[in-house]
């Protein structure tokens, strides 16, 4: 197809460069610089879509982001299948592939147009009155029907393989928007060498001089001023200006979200990101947003073919496009002429100018006359005709009288212009109603922002250049700068909200308001019939506003078909508060590198690759990746569990601690402090030996524990539970600088610092003794629980006596740079005495068999010391710690409290369900009393039977009775045993 | 008898990524410590370390090689990068202070090019401008999803620090940043 609406001369397209693409399986031709609109238009393409709601037939409306009817899916290829890409905005590359949405079996022949026939049933509220009843057909029939229905376009079901960037900016000044208003400003602001920031969501910057022929700025047409100025400011350091960037939302403080698409417009990517989120933090905001244009609500309104004047300027003067042969205008202002003017000039034949308006006045209808354009006032299109292209106008007096039709292949519209004041709206800005105007401006400012230009209500060229040059010199207190002088032929003022004669006012033609959800004029009449009084109740009862486009350009006219239903002015029934995203914004945007290996961090061991080379296979404890287990050729997990838990107690195993947290207390009063925070008495404890310390929050209750190493008088090594490790380091730091600030300590996370091997069993001094140095690892030199430091295989060693097995044992501290050759030292050496390497599940089976509580999982932030059966662990002499208040509530010492005690199942086999709940008696009615639960539930190769831990109702009253388990199949029954299953007296601790 | 001393092994040890906007080098092994001290010992800690540590905000002082970074108050993060013995070196210092030996715990890297800023912007917020963060200028922040300490080295280098188990994510996270870069 050749581009027969390109017009020779027109635009600014040039050098021509031919661009290929194809929508809907057909190929075309474009130009280098064309929208996916400008191009489709050049072929004389207006149909591109089927509505959301009623399957019509529609064409381009806007030229802009604003657009709610030219949705297509673009695809670059099977994983890149983009929908509801507005095709005015997206550019055109070489091989651009695009698609409509929402039809079936082709746009011109959809089956989904029947909606159109039977839209008295889809009228406003429908789904809220349909689908009530009965109510069990909610599952069944209607939310299925009402989820295959929603949504328009078709999501990529392979993942993105594009990847997404992101950037903290900081500047001086931001400007948003780069019109005339913006670029002055910019101008201006950066004169003074103050750090600026100017975006604009376009390709190019210019605004609307990208149609506004008559705008002359420092003696040269608009846009090459500009373009002139853009270059200048592109020139300068401290300037930062971004092309195809949306300012989409604005948050507390000045923070910006501005969205940079950076190669959606590129025929080939390459290596770069397809977008990149910007978080910027302006000093000033300049707010240079502009104004869009509003439509004219009559009924058939949307054909394709009917597009508000302002679009068509667009696609004439810069793309060099003609929407038509034979265009109509159809206007409550001035500068619908405008466009008018612009294309009889470039050759388009006027087929009338219907003015609403009773008696304008001014230079356009004179020009309009001179030019010989029929200018038909105090007349309405009442309604269009055609089917996938408008065909023709029928045109009658506002008063009354006989339609006349007019033929046409294009209708341009307009009933005026609202100011963008989203994003001042967003920065929580209070709008006012400009009566005299009938628009909302930027009213009560909440941040530090100024609105500029149009999206400010300022109309004259001159006075938008004046006000963008002060509000640049205000935002960085510079000097001023010369104005370039600035004057415009058109006028922007004037216009009608709400609907037109056309419209209705209760007939059954369909007047759209909102293209994009299908409400007309008629459904907001409705709503208020039916008793929707608020602006925020109307939206939601007829969705009006409620699509992708956020309604640009409904939202007005709705309020003002709400108002006048309901006899009220605009502003008591108000306007709905603008949110953030401005346009849509892709989650991979959003996402940007958060994804693979970047979605959360991994965090490894020093003796990872160790653990990988001899067959780990890992669990994820938090971000830690930790060895679980080490399966033999053909074992599987249980498998593989009883030969690890047998063999540590056989011989010895060899395991990776390194994940827990350590935290190393410095100072004169460091015991004092360990006094404080621990239950346990920490002053007598003397160096070099180890306690295993319990720590609670003010309410009594457990929230970590730990074995504590004093290293000296004035130094203690103190371990965490993996998960508490950066929790308990916060909790100690609050309450040295709160409560116990007077205390000479200093507190330093040393959980990386230090590698740990844990070597665990009857063998593990014969094991670990050849290989330190300057340390008696004799059991009478370090007995259990005891700390010293010197050397293993030539490098510094914090080596602990400590256990969590319930085995002679030891925990072997190394600078982390040295786990790994450690680690291999002490595997060879314990390969000599038939120990193996174990992981986590094995750990914790090991210290269940022996009654070892593990915080989070015993315990669930409600359970006391004496609950979990550790009264010993606190200091019956202490008079303060943090806790110990708390545990002298009334509700900790009464009974009926949950203990911690043993369960076996009477069938030794059956492994219990951990979280299974306990009762007292089975066949109880439901719901039945429940009185505990269990928290620890394993198979026990040591033991030779199943063991488990739960926390049972005044458990420690009721050890030797018999409980009950009832599971969805079955109930079991257990006993009620001590904690420790295996060897109660401890004695192998000691070796 | 005698055992084999044991090797380090430094994570990611001489890794690098270099795209036209920016290199990220992971550092050689350095020793550190984690200083604590309350204002009336700074001068003596000082004087042993043979480095006036800095008492102003987001402040650091360098010589030789050894390098005095401020993160509070009374908390410093000393960087050694001949390796020397720093513990070593506070022992004649009797007064209250705590020096913790934190040389394994960190992983540097060197970010550095035309992009080095850009590159740490792409996950850290602050205003790296050298008006805001000049040479020299330290902070502990954040990168993206994990805690570093930035130190401006240059007015086009970084030494970015982190914890040992987050070094795979800065590198991974710094290479993609460097990659993208920004027209």
């Amino acid at each position: 197809m050749t581009e027969t609406f390109r017009m020779a001369g027109a635009g600014r397209l040039t050098p021509a460069k031919a661009v290929r693409f194809s929508f809907d399986g057909t190929s075309y031709q474009g130009v280098a610089g064309d929208t996916l609109a400008s191009a489709l238009l050049a072929n004389g393409v207006h149909l591109v879509g089927r509505s959301f709601k009623y399957h019509r037939p529609r064409g381009f409306l806007s030229a802009g982001a604003e657009e709610p009817n030219a949705l297509v899916g673009v695809h670059r290829d099977a994983a890149r299948r983009t929908p509801n890409v507005r095709a005015t905005v997206q550019e055109i590359y070489d091989g651009l592939s695009a698609v409509s949405q929402n039809r079936w079996p082709s746009l011109a022949y959809d089956i989904g147009e029947a909606n159109d026939l039977g839209s008295p049933f889809f009228s406003a509220g429908f789904y809220y009155k349909t689908f009530m009843w009965p109510k069990a057909a909610w599952d069944k029939v209607y939310e299925p029907f009402i989820r295959r229905a929603a949504g328009l376009g078709v999501a990529p079901d392979e993942p993105d393989p594009d990847h997404y960037s992101s950037l903290y900016a900081h500047c001086d000044v931001l400007v948003l928007g780069g019109g005339a208003a913006g670029i002055a400003t910019a101008t201006a602001a950066a004169a003074s060498g103050a750090r600026v920031i100017l975006c604009d969501e376009q390709a190019e910057f210019g605004g609307a001089l990208r149609f506004e022929t008559g705008a002359r700025i420092d003696g040269k047409p608009g846009w090459d001023w500009a373009q002139a100025s853009v270059a200048n400011l592109k020139g300068r350091e401290n300037v930062r200006v971004l092309t195809r960037t949306t300012a989409f939302g604005y948050y507390a403080q000045n923070l910006v979200g501005l969205v940079e698409r950076v190669s959606d417009h590129l025929a080939t990517p390459g290596d770069q990101p397809r977008e990149r989120l910007w978080q910027v933090r302006a000093g000033k905001v300049v707010i240079a947003t502009g104004a869009i244009e509003r439509h004219m609500v009559f009924a058939d309104n949307d054909r394709p073919g009917v597009m508000l004047a302002s679009a068509a300027r667009t696609y004439l003067n810069h793309y060099g496009v003609a929407v038509g042969r034979n265009v109509g205008i159809f206007t409550a202002n001035d500068s619908a002429y405008a466009a008018a003017f612009d294309l009889k000039k470039a050759g388009v034949q006027i087929a009338a100018i219907v003015d609403l308006r009773d008696d304008p006045r001014g230079a356009v209808i004179e020009e309009a006359r001179g030019l010989g354009i029929e200018v038909l006032t105090g007349h309405t299109v009442t309604k269009t005709g055609g089917r996938l292209r408008v065909s023709s106008i029928a045109v009658a007096p506002n008063a009354g009288g006989a339609a006349r039709v007019i033929p046409v292949d294009a209708l341009l519209m307009s009933s005026g212009w609202t100011p963008s004041v989203h994003l001042f709206s967003q920065s929580r800005g209070k709008v006012a109603f400009d009566d005299a105007t009938q628009r909302f401006l930027p009213g009560q400012y909440a941040q530090d922002c100024v609105s500029i230009g149009a999206c400010n209500g300022t109309d004259t060229l001159d006075a938008v250049i004046e006000e963008a040059y002060a509000a640049g010199e205000n935002a960085v207190s510079g000097t001023k700068v010369l104005r370039p002088a600035a004057t415009t032929s058109e006028n922007w003022t004037g216009g009608m909200l709400g609907a037109a004669p056309g419209a209705g006012p209760d007939d059954t033609v369909k007047a759209f308001v909102d293209f994009q959800n299908d409400v007309t004029a008629k459904d907001l009449r409705q709503a208020v019939r039916e008793g929707m009084r608020s602006i925020e109740h109307v939206k939601r009862f007829t969705t009006n506003g409620m699509a992708t486009d956020q309604g640009k350009t409904s939202n007005m006219h709705g309020l003002a078909i709400a108002a006048e239903t309901l006899g009220k002015p605009i502003p008591e029934v108000g306007l709905t508060t603008f949110r953030a995203p401005y346009t849509p914004v892709t989650f991979g945007a959003i996402v940007g590198h958060s994804r693979g290996s970047l979605f959360d961090p991994t965090r490894r061991t020093a003796m990872h690759g160790f653990a990988e080379k001899n067959g780990a296979v890992f669990e994820d404890v938090g971000q830690w990746k930790r060895a679980w287990y080490f399966p033999q050729a053909g074992e599987d997990m249980h498998q593989a569990v009883a030969r690890e838990t047998k063999n540590v107690r056989r011989s010895a195993g060899i395991f990776d601690a390194s994940t827990l947290g350590k935290i190393e207390i410095v100072g004169p009063d460091a015991a004092q402090f360990m006094e404080l925070l621990y239950t346990n008495p920490w002053a007598k404890l003397e160096p070099g030996r180890c306690r295993y310390g319990i720590m609670l929050r003010e309410d009594g209750f457990i929230y970590d524990d730990g074995v504590v190493g004093r290293l000296a008088d004035d130094r203690f090594h103190v371990t965490t539970t993996t998960g508490g490790a950066a929790r308990v380091m916060n909790h100690m730091e609050d309450y040295l600088q709160t409560e116990f600030t007077h205390l000479k300590v200093y507190l330093t996370s040393i959980s990386e610092q230090w590698a740990v091997i844990a070597v665990q069993g009857p063998k593990s001094r014969e094991i670990i003794a050849p290989l330190v140095e300057g340390i008696d690892v004799s059991d009478a030199a370090l007995p259990h629980m005891s700390v010293r430091e010197g050397k293993i295989c030539g490098v510094p060693t914090r080596l602990f006596r400590m256990s969590f097995t319930g085995e002679r044992g030891f925990e072997i501290n190394v600078p982390a740079d040295y786990g790994e050759a450690v680690m291999e030292a002490v595997w060879a050496e314990a390969r000599k005495h038939d120990a193996c390497l174990y992981g986590t599940e094995a750990m914790h089976v090991l210290r269940a068999e022996k009654g070892y509580i593990i915080v989070g999982q015993e315990t669930d932030g409600t359970v006391t010391p004496n609950d979990a059966g550790l009264d010993w662990a606190i200091g019956k002499k202490k008079t303060d710690f943090v806790g110990i208040r708390g545990l002298r509530r009334p509700d900790l010492v009464s009974g009926g409290r949950k203990q911690l005690v043993g369960l076996k199942t009477v069938d030794p086999n059956v492994v219990l369900e951990e979280g299974a709940q306990i009762v007292a008696t089975p066949g109880q009615p439901m719901p039945m009393k429940m009185i505990g639960h269990v928290t620890s539930s394993y198979w026990s190769p040591n033991c030779g039977r199943s063991i488990a831990l739960a926390l049972v109702v005044d458990g420690r009253d009721k050890i030797g009775e018999r409980l009950f388990v009832p599971m969805p199949d079955r109930v079991i029954e257990v006993e009620v045993t001590g904690t420790v299953f295996f060897e109660e007296s401890g004695e192998r601790l000691n070796g | 008898m005698t055992v084999s001393q044991a090797t380090r092994r430094p994570i990611l040890a001489g890794r690098q990524t270099t795209t036209p906007n920016a290199t990220v080098t992971v550092a050689p092994p350095a020793s550190r410590l984690s200083l604590r001290v309350p204002a009336g010992t700074v001068a003596a800690v000082s004087k042993a370390l043979g480095i006036e540590l800095p008492t102003r905000p987001k402040a650091s002082a360098s010589a030789n090689g050894r390098h005095a970074l401020w993160l509070g108050p009374d908390e410093w993060l000393v960087i050694d990068e001949s390796g020397a013995d720093l513990a070593g070196l506070l022992g004649s210092v009797a007064d209250f202070h705590s020096a913790v030996d934190v040389s394994h715990r960190n992983v540097g890297f060197i970010v550095s090019g035309t992009g080095a800023a850009m590159t740490i912007n792409a996950g850290c917020p602050q205003d790296l401008s050298l008006a805001a963060f000049p040479v020299g200028a330290v902070s502990r922040t954040i990168l993206h999803k994990i805690e570093i300490v930035l130190y401006r080295t240059g007015e086009a280098e970084f030494r970015v620090e982190c914890w040992r188990s987050f070094a795979d994510y800065a590198f991974t996270f710094l290479s993609a940043a460097a990659r993208d870069g920004s027209s």
